[in-house]
């Protein structure tokens, strides 16, 4: 069988520090590394590989320099390191990279055959929008399956797959038909440590490198800037919270007096509550 | 598991200083090299306070200027004797090292270490990170053939392993060829990173552009213990340090962080660092026994650099650039060997030794080598002087109606007593003779 994995190279949200004047993230000199979701990802397809046989294609879209993160997936254990890198994925939102890593799945399946299952992580740590995944799957009009914690059965002769997707209140036993699209949780399996064989091999190992041309985008209007609706207004960083707890002394004061000391420091840290807990009065 | 088939020319272990500059070296020179860091990328697991020296980075990389990530380079350097309240400075600040080429950088070592990593892998060396090497693998007579690591598979094969893993040399102590760090021989530093806007840093140091000042401090910031403290401009942060060998902080039961926190708090650093941001602590050993505790630094297919051999010369306060050219050296010979097509065996990798006491490394390690001894039974000097010195200044400079001859026979009666006249001559000539 053949899997696409698809990763993103991340900055390491343990490290990134705000800049203390700007409040921007340096992002200078901060080291990279796989977004953390798309490792349970990776693993659950080598497990899938390692059951059935096959082949475990990395896909990545960014800069040349996500190179590495192609690399340390071939260290862990893939085969194959595809880079999707081109100038004019610049400044993707989730639907523009949504349409070039649809494509390039698709150039994929031509080149090497077409995949039983596409696997993301289920979001990355620096967007956070869970979108990319189904988005790639809706494209491909693949079957999707997000928020998967396990993987029950997969019938390849079937066409079929079992999964345990956790949903708000429990978890759901999903059967649908491959192909499909996984996005896999956190926590659902233990990520593997390639041998020095594997490292080795991912050190050296040849990717396949392409741009938009290669990946078979022609229509360009769907990259990158212009392809994205999504725009950033403003990034600002949260206001500190109040560091200090402020204490009441109730000692030899009776109920009455403590309450309305309480709201009175209440209304002085948010003048518009007496302005809102009058209206609501006034309604009863 | 497979068995590694393919053999390398050298395998270096650790991507630091030392490791970094033997595999680039050799790496371009076109030998086929596998350098080997534990931590998840190059620098992740170095620390340095940290001063780059140009000149033994130039020997290696001499257009480096052009995208090593560098901070400030000096221009001023602070020598400060230290009591509990004053400091009694020497600087030195010149126009002429804002040159082309300037002499010494402030750095990050995370970033810098990165960057000549990088430099290796574009040269064609082999880097694996998140690699431990735990064993080294001797044939029947004793010869190191190659290493085994944490990782499943091996061993790796190679003519020669370059051990540049650092301080604690824990390859090189598991596999016989040294002993473990004696707590004499070692200092503990701790430092902090405090960011400061970029014109902060700049108008409290006089600076301007990317000019920097280095502040190396000395006496009552080490309680009594052998040991400096320091403070360095980066360009938007200072680094804020101190350190102290090993065996007085265990005696002394000051922990290093209230140490550094002392030091911090003295009032002629607090000025220096008000109102910023602290956003690292990192604490590293030093080697800093100098060359009376150097291990062997060769054998039968392995050779020693940086400060896994202990090349530190604690006077000057240099050892990035002794573990650099080290490295450099280590692989020139190596990379000699090759081409004359001669094993990396025992009596031919003596050249190593032999190269490296006709350099500056060896020379400087030689010159200091009572130092550390010296220091060490010696406490005035790093403690007494520093406060005898802040009191001669302040009788000196204090007007208080006495009379000028009065007071100069006050102050030589004072450091009499301190120290007596047989203690100083005897400390001067002692420290003479040291320094030879």
């Amino acid at each position: 069988m053949h899997i696409v994995v698809c990763i993103k190279q991340v900055p390491d949200s343990a490290q990134i520090r705000v800049h203390p004047v700007t409040n921007t993230i340096m992002r200078q000199g901060v080291p990279t590394i796989i977004n953390p979701y798309d490792l349970f990802a990776l693993e659950e397809a080598l497990r899938l590989r390692d059951r059935f046989g096959g082949e475990v294609t990395v896909l990545t879209m960014g800069p040349p320099m996500a190179e590495d993160s192609l690399r340390k997936a071939l260290g862990i254990g893939a085969d194959r390191g595809v880079l999707l890198t081109d100038r004019f994925f610049a400044g993707s939102d989730t639907l523009a990279t949504s349409y070039a890593l649809a494509q390039a799945v698709r150039k994929i399946g031509e080149t090497w055959g077409v995949p039983e299952i596409v696997f993301t992580g289920k979001q990355t740590i620096d967007g956070d929008t869970a979108q990319v995944g189904p988005g790639i799957a809706c494209r491909l009009g693949l079957q999707q399956l997000t928020y998967v914690a396990s993987i029950q059965n997969l019938d390849l002769a079937g066409g079929t797959i079992t999964v345990s997707r956790r949903a708000e209140g429990g978890v759901q036993e999903l059967k649908t038909k491959i192909p499909a699209l996984i996005t896999m949780l956190e926590g659902s399996n233990e990520v593997r440590r390639g041998s020095i064989g594997d490292v080795l091999r991912g050190a050296r190992a040849e990717l396949v490198v392409w741009n938009a041309q290669a990946a078979g985008i022609a229509d360009m209007t769907n990259c990158g800037l212009r392809g994205s609706p999504t725009v950033v207004k403003r990034v600002f960083a949260p206001k500190g919270r109040a560091i200090k707890a402020i204490q009441i002394d109730t000692k030899d004061r009776d109920n009455e007096a403590i309450v309305e000391d309480l709201i009175a420091r209440l209304y002085a840290v948010q003048p518009s509550l007496e302005d809102d807990l009058l209206r609501m009065a006034a309604g009863y | 598991m497979a068995t590694i088939e393919e053999r390398f020319d050298a395998i270096v272990v650790g991507a630091g200083p030392a490791g970094n500059a033997a595999a680039y070296t050799m790496a371009k020179a076109g030998l086929k090299v596998l350098q080997l860091e534990r931590g998840e990328y190059p620098g992740s697991k170095n620390v340095q306070g940290a001063i780059l020296y140009a000149d033994a980075l130039e020997k290696i990389i001499p257009d480096f200027r052009e995208d090593a990530p560098l901070e400030r380079h000096v221009i001023e350097q602070r020598i400060w004797m230290m009591d509990d309240t004053s400091h009694t400075g020497m600087h030195y600040r010149s126009e002429d090292f804002n040159e082309e080429k300037p002499n010494r950088y402030t750095i990050i070592r995370a970033q810098f270490d990165r960057w000549f990593n990088a430099k290796v892998r574009e040269a064609g060396g082999i880097v694996l990170c998140e690699t431990t090497v735990t064993e080294l693998v001797k044939d029947t007579k004793g010869h190191v053939i190659g290493v085994l690591t944490d990782r499943h598979g091996g061993p790796l094969l190679a003519d020669v392993v370059v051990m540049a893993e650092g301080v604690n040399g824990l390859v090189g102590q598991r596999a016989g060829l040294r002993d473990e760090l004696k707590p004499q021989a070692v200092a503990l530093a701790v430092k902090e990173m405090h960011f400061l806007p970029q014109e902060v840093v700049e108008s409290r140091f006089n600076l301007s552009g990317d000019a920097g000042v280095v502040i190396e401090a000395m006496g009552a910031v080490s309680k009594g213990m052998v040991g400096t403290g320091f403070l360095y401009t980066n360009r938007e942060s200072i680094s804020v340090g101190i350190g102290c060998i090993v065996e007085d902080l265990a005696k002394s039961g000051v922990t290093p962080y209230a140490l550094l926190d002392q030091f911090k708090a003295h009032p002629s650093i607090a000025p220096l660092i008000a109102g910023a941001e602290v956003k690292e602590y990192a604490a590293h050993l030093i080697p800093e026994g100098g060359f009376r505790s150097m291990p062997a630094i060769y054998g039968g297919g392995w050779v020693v650099a940086g400060d896994a051999a202990h090349l530190v010369n604690s006077v000057h306060r240099e050892g990035s650039n002794l573990a650099m050219t080290s490295g450099r050296i280590a692989a020139e010979t190596i990379i000699w060997l090759k081409r004359r097509r001669e094993p990396c065996a025992f009596d031919n990798l003596a050249e190593y030794r032999k190269r490296l006491e006709a350099s500056f490394v060896l020379k400087d390690m030689r010159k200091y080598q009572k130092i550390p001894g010296l220091l060490h039974n010696n406490r005035q000097l790093l403690n007494l002087y520093p406060r005898m010195l802040s009191g001669v200044a302040q009788s000196w400079l204090r007007v208080d109606g006495k009379a000028k001859r009065s007071k100069e026979a006050e102050i030589f009666k004072a450091v009499r007593k301190q120290r007596g006249v047989v203690g100083l001559v005897a400390d001067g000539l002692r420290l003479a003779r040291a320094w030879r």
